[in-house]
C-alpha cells in the first residue's frame, strides 16, 4: 500500500512537472511578443542587435520585433481581413479584390510566391475584427495583413495584430482614433504598426462641412451617427468643421446599427429645424433613414448627405437614396488606374462595386514593396525584419493608384482628396454616382 | 384565454402588513413615476416638440405597436395552453415577412401591383400567412410535440435552438444580404382625418392589425374550436376526457399563431421595408415584452402591451429622456422600451390585465 501510494504521488509529482514546465513555456512565448508591442519602434534604428528569438536561428541580425524566415520554395504570406458578409459585403469584397489584383501584379520576392493566406471576415464590427486578427496571427509566417474595412472591427484588429509584430494596412478605416486627428494629437487607439492608406476623416469631414456651407449655403443642420468609431469620428469632424465656419449643428444624435424605426428620431431632427441630415451611417439603417426621412412632416425640404459607408452599389440603387449628397474618397484618374479596372472587370465580372479598391490595392502593393525591400537572403530562405518592416514603410514614399502615399508618424499615408458625389434620377449605378462630382477638395485646401 | 381579462389574478393587498419590502417597492415606484413626471413636464415645457409632432410620435408608436401585437399572439397563445415560450415565433415572422418581400417583389413586375394595389397586398398577405403557419406548424411537429410532458424547461430551450436552424436555413436559402421591399406608390403619401395627417401605410398596418385582432378574438370565444382551445388551456387532461384532441387543439393554436406572425411579417415589410434574416430576432424580442407587459396568457393584454410598448418606445426617449437633456437619446429607444416593461411590472407584477392561467399547474 505504502509503495502504491509513493509511486502514484511520484506520477502526480512528474505530471505537474511537465504541466509547469508547458505553461511556463507558453508564457515565456508570450511575454516576448507583449513587450515587443509594448515597445516604443521609434527608440530603435533597426537591425542592430544580433537576434535573441529561438525562432529565427539564423546569423542576419534581428530587430526587437524578430523575424519572419520564409524557408525554401515557401511563399511569402499575407493576409487579408475584410468585411465580406452581411450588409458591408461590397465593402470588404471590393478590396479582397484588390488586394488579389495585387499580388498577382506584383509578382514573386525574391524567388518567393505572395500568397494571401487568409481571407477573413471583420463583420465591419469589433468582435469580427478582434476573431479574425486573432486567427490570422496565429500563423506566423503571415507578415502583414490588409484590412480591416470598417473602423469598428479595426480597433481590436490593430491591437491585435501590431502586438504580435506584424502590420496591419487598411485601405478603408478612416476613424481619426486609429491615427491621429493630423494636428499632432495621437488617437486613443493607434499602435505602431498600424498604417492606412484611406483618407483621415478629419479631412471627410472637414470638406463635408465645407461643401454644405459653402456649396450648399446651409447654416443648420442635424448629424446621426451609430455609435461606432467611424461613425462618431465622422460625424464629430463634421461637427467641428461646420462650427469653426460658422454654421450651427441644431442637432447631434444617434441611432443603432440594427434600429429600424427612425421615425422618432427624425421626429426630433425635424423639430430642431434641421436644413440637412448628414448620416455617415451604414446598411441597413440607412436604407430606413432616408426612407422614413421622405414621411416625416417637416422634412420635405431637408437634404440628406451620407458618407463613404453608403456610397455602395446596394444603396445608391435604392429609390430613397435619389437626390442625396455622400462623401467619399476622389475616384483615382489616369491610365494605370483604368488598367486596373480592366483587369477588375476581366477577372470578376462587373465594375469596381464600392470606393475602396483601389487602396487597397495600393496597401497591398505598398506592402509588399516594403517587404521585398527589408528581405534579405540567406542561402535560399528569405529572412524579414518585422522592426525593419515598420521602418521601411514609415520612410516609404510609394507613386500608388490612389496618389502618392507617405506615412506620417501615426500611420496615416495618403494624401487625399475628398469627392463630394450626388446621386440623381440620371445616375444609375455607383460607378456614375461616383462619376457625377460636384466638388472636390484636397487636404491642403482644408489646411491639414 | 377568455374574455374574462376583467377577472386577473389581482394579489390581495388591503389587509398585508407592512414590510421594509413594501416600503421599498413603493419607494420606487415614487420615485419612478417623480423621475419620469419630472422629465415630461421640462420636455413638454420646453416647447421643443409641437402638438403635431407629439401626434405623430405617438401614431407611429401604435403603427410598430400593432405589429408587435400580432406578434405577440402567437407568444402568449403557446403560453396560454403550452405554459411555455416559442422564441422561434420571431423567426415565423421573419420567414413570413421572407415570403412577402418574394411575392411582392414578383408582383412589382406586373401591372396588377400598380393597377390593383388591394388585391396585391392581399395576395402578399396571403402568401406571407399560408407560409408563416406552415413553419408554424412544422416545427411544432417536429421540436415541440416529441416534448411533449417533458419539464418545461426542455421545449423553451429547443425552440432557441428551432429559432437559430430557421435563422441560418433562410440565411442559406436567401443570402444574407438586406432585401428592399418594393415600393408600393398608392401606400405613399397621407390620409387627412379633419386635421389629423397619418401615413397610408401605417392606416393600413393599424387597421389591418386591428381586423386580424378582432378575427382572432371571436375565433377564439365564438367557435367551437376556439372553445376545445380554451378548454385545452384551462385543463389539458379534462379536456382529453371530454373528447377534445388535444393535439390538434395545440397543432391549431400554433398555425393561429403563425398565422398571425405572418400578416405581422407583411405588415412589417410596408412600414420598414428591407430585411434579412436576422430581422425576426428584435421584433420577436419586443413582442415577447408585449406579451409579458400586457399579461402574458392574455389574448386582450397582448394586443394592448403590444401598442402600449410602441408608444413608449416612440414617445419615451422624446418625452423623459429629452427633458433631462440626455445626448443621443434616440439611441435609447430599446433601454426606454423594457425600462417600461420593469416599470409596469413593478405596480402590477402580472401585467397590465393580469395573466390569464387558470390553476397554476405542476
Amino acid at each position: 500500500m505504502k509503495t502504491k501510494r509513493g509511486l502514484k504521488l511520484l506520477a502526480l509529482l512528474a505530471v505537474l512537472a511537465l504541466v509547469v514546465a508547458a505553461c511556463g513555456g507558453g508564457e515565456g512565448g508570450e511575454d516576448t511578443t507583449t513587450t515587443a508591442g509594448a515597445e516604443e519602434p521609434t527608440t530603435t534604428a533597426g537591425g542592430e542587435e544580433p537576434t535573441t528569438t529561438a525562432a529565427s536561428g539564423t546569423t542576419v541580425p534581428a530587430g526587437e520585433l524578430g523575424v519572419i524566415e520564409v524557408g525554401a520554395g515557401e511563399p511569402v504570406k499575407i493576409a487579408s481581413l475584410q468585411s465580406i458578409s452581411g450588409d458591408t459585403a461590397s465593402l470588404g469584397t471590393d478590396q479582397v479584390r484588390g488586394t488579389e489584383i495585387a499580388i498577382a501584379d506584383f509578382g514573386d520576392i525574391q524567388g518567393h510566391a505572395v500568397e494571401l493566406a487568409f481571407s477573413e471576415d471583420d463583420t465591419c464590427g469589433a468582435e469580427g475584427g478582434q476573431a479574425g486578427a486573432t486567427r490570422i496571427i496565429a500563423d506566423p509566417q503571415v507578415v502583414a495583413v490588409i484590412g480591416t474595412s470598417c473602423s469598428g472591427a479595426g480597433v481590436p484588429a490593430s491591437n491585435v495584430v501590431t502586438s504580435a509584430g506584424r502590420v496591419l494596412i487598411s485601405g478603408s478605416n478612416t476613424s481619426p482614433v486609429l491615427t491621429s486627428d493630423l494636428v499632432g494629437n495621437e488617437g486613443p487607439e493607434h499602435h505602431p504598426g498600424y498604417f492606412r492608406t484611406a483618407h483621415n476623416d478629419a479631412i471627410q469631414g472637414a470638406a463635408a462641412a465645407r461643401f454644405v456651407y459653402d456649396e450648399l449655403g446651409l447654416t443648420n443642420v442635424a448629424t446621426v451617427n451609430d455609435g461606432d468609431p467611424y461613425t462618431q469620428g465622422l460625424t464629430s469632424a463634421f461637427e467641428a468643421s461646420f462650427e469653426e465656419l460658422g454654421g450651427t449643428i441644431a442637432i447631434s444624435t444617434a441611432v443603432t446599427a440594427d434600429q429600424t424605426d427612425m421615425r422618432p428620431v427624425l421626429t426630433e431632427i425635424a423639430a430642431a429645424g434641421s436644413e440637412l441630415i448628414f448620416f455617415p451611417i451604414f446598411q441597413p439603417a440607412g436604407d430606413f433613414l432616408a426612407e422614413q426621412a421622405l414621411e416625416v412632416a417637416g422634412l420635405e425640404e431637408t437634404v440628406l448627405m451620407g458618407a463613404d459607408g453608403l456610397l455602395s452599389d446596394t444603396y445608391v440603387v435604392l429609390p430613397q437614396t435619389e437626390n442625396m449628397y455622400f462623401s467619399g474618397p476622389q475616384t483615382p484618374i489616369g491610365d494605370t488606374y483604368d488598367e486596373f479596372v480592366g483587369k477588375y472587370e476581366a477577372e470578376y465580372g462587373e465594375a469596381p462595386i464600392q470606393a475602396f479598391h483601389a487602396h487597397a490595392y495600393d496597401a497591398t502593393m505598398m506592402a509588399l514593396t516594403a517587404i521585398s525591400n527589408v528581405a534579405q537572403a540567406d542561402g535560399d530562405n528569405l529572412v524579414i525584419d518585422l522592426q525593419a518592416l515598420r521602418d521601411e514603410l514609415h520612410s516609404l514614399t510609394f507613386e500608388g493608384l490612389t496618389g502618392t502615399l507617405s506615412c506620417d508618424e501615426f500611420g496615416d499615408c495618403a494624401a487625399p482628396n475628398i469627392d463630394i458625389v450626388q446621386n440623381t434620377a440620371a445616375e444609375a449605378d455607383i460607378a456614375a454616382v461616383r462619376a457625377n462630382v460636384l466638388a472636390t477638395y484636397s487636404a491642403a485646401d482644408l489646411g491639414f | 384565454m377568455t374574455q374574462a381579462a376583467t377577472v386577473d389574478a389581482r394579489p390581495t393587498r388591503g389587509a398585508s402588513r407592512i414590510t421594509p419590502v413594501s416600503i421599498f417597492l413603493w419607494a420606487l415606484r415614487i420615485a419612478a413615476l417623480a423621475v419620469i413626471l419630472y422629465g415630461s413636464y421640462l420636455s413638454i415645457s420646453s416647447g421643443r416638440l409641437t402638438g403635431s409632432q407629439w401626434r405623430d410620435l405617438l401614431v407611429f408608436g401604435i403603427s410598430t405597436g400593432s405589429v408587435y401585437s400580432l406578434i405577440a399572439l402567437g407568444y402568449t397563445m403557446v403560453y396560454g395552453v403550452l405554459r411555455f415560450i416559442n422564441f422561434a415565433h420571431g423567426e415565423v415572422f421573419m420567414v413570413g415577412a421572407m415570403m412577402a418581400f418574394y411575392v411582392a417583389n414578383a408582383l412589382a413586375t406586373t401591372s396588377l401591383w400598380t393597377a390593383n394595389p388591394i388585391v396585391s397586398l392581399l395576395v402578399v398577405l396571403v402568401a406571407a400567412m399560408v407560409t408563416s403557419t406552415a413553419v408554424a406548424v412544422i416545427v411544432e411537429r417536429i421540436a415541440y410535440r416529441p416534448l411533449r410532458g417533458a419539464p418545461r424547461l426542455i421545449p423553451l430551450i429547443t425552440s432557441i435552438g428551432a429559432s437559430f436552424t430557421i435563422q441560418y436555413l433562410v440565411r442559406g436559402l436567401v443570402g444574407p444580404s438586406t432585401k428592399a421591399f418594393p415600393r408600393m406608390e398608392p401606400l405613399r403619401g397621407t390620409f387627412e382625418f379633419g386635421g389629423f395627417v397619418i401615413l397610408r401605410s401605417q392606416v393600413v398596418v393599424i387597421f389591418a392589425a386591428l381586423v386580424m385582432m378582432l378575427m382572432l378574438y371571436l375565433f377564439v370565444e365564438r367557435t367551437r374550436t376556439g372553445k376545445s382551445m380554451r378548454a385545452v388551456s384551462e385543463d389539458p387532461e379534462t379536456a382529453a376526457l371530454m373528447g377534445i384532441d388535444v393535439d390538434r387543439t395545440i397543432v391549431t393554436v400554433f398555425a393561429v399563431g403563425g398565422a398571425m406572425a405572418g400578416v405581422a411579417g407583411a405588415l412589417w415589410g410596408l412600414v420598414f421595408p428591407s430585411l434579412n434574416f436576422f430581422s425576426g430576432f428584435l421584433p420577436g424580442i419586443k413582442a415577447f415584452t408585449s406579451a409579458v407587459l400586457g399579461g402574458i396568457g392574455n389574448i386582450v393584454g397582448a394586443m394592448l402591451g403590444g401598442a402600449s410598448l410602441g408608444v413608449f418606445e416612440s414617445v419615451g426617449p422624446s418625452l423623459v429622456l429629452a427633458g433631462y437633456e440626455i445626448p443621443a437619446f434616440s439611441q435609447l429607444k430599446d433601454v426606454v422600451a423594457y425600462s417600461a416593461l420593469v416599470l409596469v411590472l413593478i405596480f402590477r407584477p402580472t401585467g397590465i390585465l393580469g395573466e390569464r392561467l387558470a390553476q397554476e399547474r405542476g
